[in-house]
């Protein structure tokens, strides 16, 4: 890191403490936490587009793939909906993947011709109805067994922190399956493809009530930091807050907000640590010629499909972790909270702003950009504030404007992508 | 067995909504596909272009509302289309200019050009929801059936009734028309010419004395005519609402790529394909089967392949399967 780049780390910490000043400590810890994860969101698109030139818009179904990875391994396990059609359900996925592979193999063995698409097409139909006729009774089973409270099969109820890896190879198996189909077609493509992708993850996970409750949200996923209301009843720490001249609700609220930080602090140097690592070494040398020069890549003997592979699963994954924290962070997964604009395009501004090809860079558009996303409506509503000073209070258009302040955050992020995109193409930490 | 039945719950769920959104999307796609013929690159702020422009054309509404003016039997918003496309225009031109055209001269590679679209689509969908907000709104007047189901019912004696919308009659006779226009100009006339020999070859064009300023002004004035259009018909046909119409983005990308991105031919091919496919796919078979079965053969559940919620990925199978077995879609499109 350069003088220049520290300075920029230093003033967002600043932007953090101000808030912290001028706000409160606790909506300061909130963007720092979130800063993080969304840090290693950056990071993750980093890897693809920084380093390899991949063309992800799919960061969205990625994210989410890491929130349920949390969801199946933390909550406890719904005895009564295992028994009703638990077995069941994984037989009918079973023959699902069965008449896929199926598929793949006819397609393979069989002979060119006619015949060949027939019997594909025979073959895949027979195995949807196969499919269904198990799988449809067995999800219809689960979701009947007590569908206010649970409804769904749970999880395998392990320590939550078990979930952040488990979450980032839910995200590396569904990189390993689109990129298989769509890398080594145009960028264009993959691009169109990784959409599609996140809108499916994104379908399925309001839908499939069995798997995550679907739009009746899971809440209370267990914490890997103790709850506020035991802290507060903890009279060793009531002490120790009162020590310092806090309240014990705003030190518990404080204090779980710091751990936190500091478990999504640990990952982040760690993951810093490791991309570095990677960049320098040989392969990430060689994974940026690739970028560079394919053809010249290729003609050195490089596989270049293998290795755009590679780094698309590895970039998937860290975003699935990122993903996975996320939902740590907030105890619940909320389906329809999945927002393309604030989980794909918004990773996106983050990566181009801070510095594509720089995981500092990356890291500082993280920290950046998800301050501004967050500032910029209590900012907008002030200087709107400002702006309709001179209007009548009951005047309409005053209250439209100031109704319309919320949608200041997409107007701003529009410009700055632009605005960086224009004057400081490369980004605020240029890549070296 | 009552094939007449059927044949008629048929029309009445598939055939007839699904013609009217293929049209929709035809002219979504036929957008994409221009600009990735002549400006080649993937516009990802199509959608929220759709949004902008229904969205003047509705503000355009509810002014002559305002005045006491309306086209009934047909609904205003046809009256107010003029207003919304020529605004688009203005703003696309705009877009061009400020944004654009500065990447065109420095000849910056296509994805370059698709992450700068992503900053428009940003400031779009802010501009969109900051105007009209983010909540859904219905804008078609007028009369609301052309035919009925029960005046279907009456007249014919069947069973099943046929309804028939205005905004899908609408939908459909517009597409034909706009579609005409459209090849008619691209086949016909001089400029026309000029943007197919540009999209061809750009550097045989610019020989041959083509502006490629021109070529481009006039594509972003036709992209926006077929947006505006696609978005108005699609809110006369469902309801304005902007996050739809960002979501639209899938489905359109879809059919101009199976279609054979930058041939417009393939474009209404693969808005059609796609439209049919989403709707067969996620309705409820049940009636139509009641009908052609033998008594007592008539299935219990819906006979529903996928739940509505899946129609992304039916657009999203179908276009993985052309990728897979014809990369450059159906038509032969270009690849950059």
């Amino acid at each position: 890191m350069k003088p220049r780049d520290m300075a920029l780390f230093a003033l967002v910490a600043l932007l953090i403490v101000g808030t912290g000043y001028l706000q409160s400590w606790n909506a300061a810890l909130n963007i720092l936490n979130m800063g993080l994860i969304s840090a290693i969101m950056a990071l993750g698109v980093n890897m693809q587009w920084g380093y390899a030139g991949l063309f992800n818009v799919g960061v969205m179904g990625f994210v989410a793939l890491g929130g349920l990875g949390v969801v199946l391994v933390s909550m406890p396990p719904v005895g009564a909906a295992w028994s009703a059609g638990g077995m069941q359900v994984l037989f009918a996925l079973a023959i699902g993947l069965g008449v896929i592979v199926g598929a793949i193999q006819l397609w393979r063995r069989m002979a060119r011709g006619a015949l060949r698409g027939v019997a594909l097409v025979v073959w895949l139909v027979a195995g949807f109805f196969v499919f269904r006729a198990v799988f449809d009774p067995a999800v219809a089973a689960i979701e009947a067994v007590n569908p206010a409270a649970t409804g769904y099969l749970g999880g395998l109820g392990l320590p939550v922190l078990f979930g952040w890896p488990v979450g980032a190879l839910l995200a590396a198996g569904a990189a390993w399956v689109i990129g298989k189909t769509a890398l080594g077609l145009r960028s264009d493509y993959l691009a169109i493809a990784t959409l599609g992708i996140a809108e499916i993850v994104i379908a399925v996970l309001k839908n499939e009530e069995w798997l995550t409750r679907g739009v009746k949200n899971v809440i209370g996923i267990p914490r890997p930091v103790p709850y506020e209301v035991e802290l507060q009843a903890d009279p060793g720490f009531v002490e120790r807050a009162a020590g310092l001249g806090l309240d014990p609700v705003t030190a518990s609220t404080l204090y779980v907000k710091l751990l936190y930080a500091g478990l999504f602090a640990a990952v982040l140097i760690a993951l810093i640590w490791l991309s570095q690592m990677a960049l320098r070494s040989p392969w990430g040398r060689m994974m940026r010629a690739i970028r560079d020069n394919e053809v010249a890549a290729e003609a050195m003997g490089k596989d270049v499909k293998a290795r755009h592979l590679q780094i698309f699963i590895l970039g998937s994954a860290v975003c699935g972790l990122a993903g996975a924290m996320m939902i740590t962070l907030d105890s619940q997964l909320t389906p329809a909270s999945y927002q393309p604009l604030r989980f794909t395009f918004l990773v996106w501004v983050m990566v181009i702003v801070g510095g594509s090809g720089n995981n500092f860079g990356a890291v500082l558009g993280g920290f950046l950009i998800w301050f501004l996303w967050v500032q910029v409506e209590p900012f907008g509503a002030f200087l709107m504030e400002v702006m309709t000073s001179g209007m009548a209070a009951d005047s309409a258009l005053r209250a439209h404007l100031m109704d319309s302040v919320a949608h200041m955050r997409l107007l701003t992020m529009g410009v700055i992508l632009l605005l960086v995109l224009r004057f400081s193409p490369r980004g605020l930490i240029p890549e070296r | 067995m009552d094939v007449l039945n059927a044949l008629v719950a048929l029309a009445n769920f598939v055939l007839i909504p699904a013609t009217a959104y293929g049209a929709q999307l035809a002219l979504g796609a036929l957008g994409v596909t221009l600009i990735y013929g002549i400006l080649r690159f993937s516009n990802f702020a199509h959608g929220d272009t759709m949004a902008f422009g229904t969205m003047v054309t509705i503000l355009a509404t509810w002014g002559l509302q305002s005045y006491g003016i309306s086209l009934s039997p047909l609904p205003t918003a046809l009256l107010a289309l003029p207003v919304g496309i020529a605004v688009t225009a203005l703003l696309l031109l705009g877009t061009d200019r400020v944004v654009y055209r500065f990447y065109r001269e420095q000849k910056a590679k296509p994805v370059i050009l698709v992450i700068v679209s992503m900053g428009v689509m940003f400031i779009l969908n802010g501009l969109v929801r900051f105007i009209i907000g983010p909540d859904d709104h219905r804008f078609d007047d007028g009369v609301r059936f052309l035919i009925d189901a029960r005046t279907f019912r009456e007249m014919t004696g069947l069973a099943e009734g046929l309804a028939i919308r205005t905004s899908q009659a609408i939908t459909i006779v517009t597409a034909v028309v706009v579609v005409a226009l459209l090849f008619w100009f691209l086949n016909r006339t001089r400029t026309g010419k000029s943007m197919r020999a540009f999209s061809d070859n750009e550097d045989l064009a610019l020989l041959s004395g083509i502006n490629p300023e021109r070529v481009v002004a006039i594509t972003w004035i036709i992209v926006a005519a077929l947006a505006t259009t696609a978005g108005v018909l699609y809110g006369l046909d469902k309801s304005f609402k902007a996050f739809t119409y960002f979501q639209l983005l899938l489905p359109i990308f879809a059919a101009a790529i199976v279609g054979g991105l930058g041939n417009p031919l393939g474009a209404i091919a693969g808005g059609f394909l796609i439209a049919f496919s989403e709707v067969t796919i996620t309705y409820a078979w049940k009636k139509v089967l009641t009908y052609l079965l033998p008594d007592g053969m008539a299935p219990d559940g819906l006979v529903q392949l996928l739940s509505t919620e899946y129609k992304f990925a039916v657009s999203f199978v179908i276009l993985v399967i052309v990728l897979l077995f014809r990369p450059t879609g159906i038509f032969r499109g270009k690849s950059v």
